[in-house]
């Protein structure tokens, strides 16, 4: 089958995903859920063959996971309070949504077909990458050679949320109890 | 095309989820799969019919490949959205430790 075919399949699959895991009551089985989207992502990069970029999006997807499950589950919540959802407000929703979809056909008519890069700017790292960076990949190339000053800013952003989220924790155990060491326990 | 708008949908479909959903967690979810969407995206945009990965060979230069500058952007932006999720998970403890829900309607005790 062709590579089209293949990613139509993926795209329905996820689109399906999502919307269960949007109406699904049990939270557990949304998240579970929305880990059939991140996990039909990483196969849709095998096949659009961006190799580095599937396991990146399977390693983001399992910690993900870890992460929501780990701070969710165990709230007992839902049972205590069932969600109501509003219905005209979800209605006026929907019918926005799908005319921005079928309007937007026409824009998507004006892209090239798929298959043909609209991007021309990388033909200079594929034919000089090799001889200017002596990397085999040439993604790595980009990423470590061509734009190092991009990767120092994702590994600056990335520490400074992990310094968010260590900040805020900090606070929770200083105000809720003084003897510290609660957000290990959550 | 018709790749290029089911990817458009799943946008939408996280877009709907963060404007009509009460609860803060099904929210930040909602936020997870823009961001797929706009990921899966560039991919989709560099995509080349036929041609093999972005990874040279023993056999000369092969230059029939597909973009790998999206790809190199996207890897950033997979690392960064995972940081994004975190913050937002832990903002989301904070909310329910001192209001006691996760219902958004209820969390506005705001004096401005």
């Amino acid at each position: 089958m062709p590579v089209e075919t293949w990613l139509i399949f993926i795209l329905g699959f996820m689109i399906l995903g999502s919307i269960i895991a949007l109406e699904l009551k049990d939270i557990l089985s949304s998240v579970i859920s929305i880990g059939i989207v991140g996990l039909g992502v990483s196969v849709a990069f095998l096949f659009l063959q961006a190799l580095d970029l599937a396991i990146v999006q399977f390693l983001f997807e399992i910690f993900a996971l870890i992460i929501l499950v780990r701070a969710f589950i165990g709230k007992e919540y839902h049972i205590k309070e069932p969600s109501k959802s509003h219905v005209i407000q979800t209605v006026v929703t929907i019918v926005v949504l799908l005319s921005i979809l079928a309007l937007s056909i026409n824009v998507f008519r004006l892209l090239p077909q798929f298959g043909e890069p609209i991007f021309s700017t990388a033909r200079h790292y594929v034919e000089n990458g090799a001889k200017e960076t002596g990397a085999a990949n040439i993604v790595t190339a980009i990423i470590l050679d061509y734009r190092a000053y991009d990767t120092l800013g994702e590994v600056t952003v990335l520490f400074t949320a992990i310094l968010g989220v260590l900040a805020i924790l900090k606070t929770r155990s200083k105000t809720t109890s003084p003897a510290g060491g609660d957000h290990e326990t959550n | 095309m018709i790749v290029y708008i089911l990817c458009f949908a799943l946008f939408l479909v996280g877009i709907y989820g963060a404007l009509t959903k009460r609860d803060l967690i099904k929210i930040i979810l909602s936020i997870g799969i823009m961001g797929y969407a706009a990921n899966l995206m560039f991919i989709l945009f560099a995509y080349k019919t036929g041609a093999s990965f972005a990874i040279l060979t023993e056999e000369g230069i092969n230059t029939n490949m597909v973009d790998p500058l999206p790809q190199a952007l996207i890897l950033t932006s997979i690392v960064i959205e995972l940081g994004i999720t975190a913050l937002l998970v832990t903002l989301a403890i904070r909310l329910f430790e001192k209001y006691k829900t996760f219902d958004i309607t209820k969390i506005r005790r705001l004096s401005g």
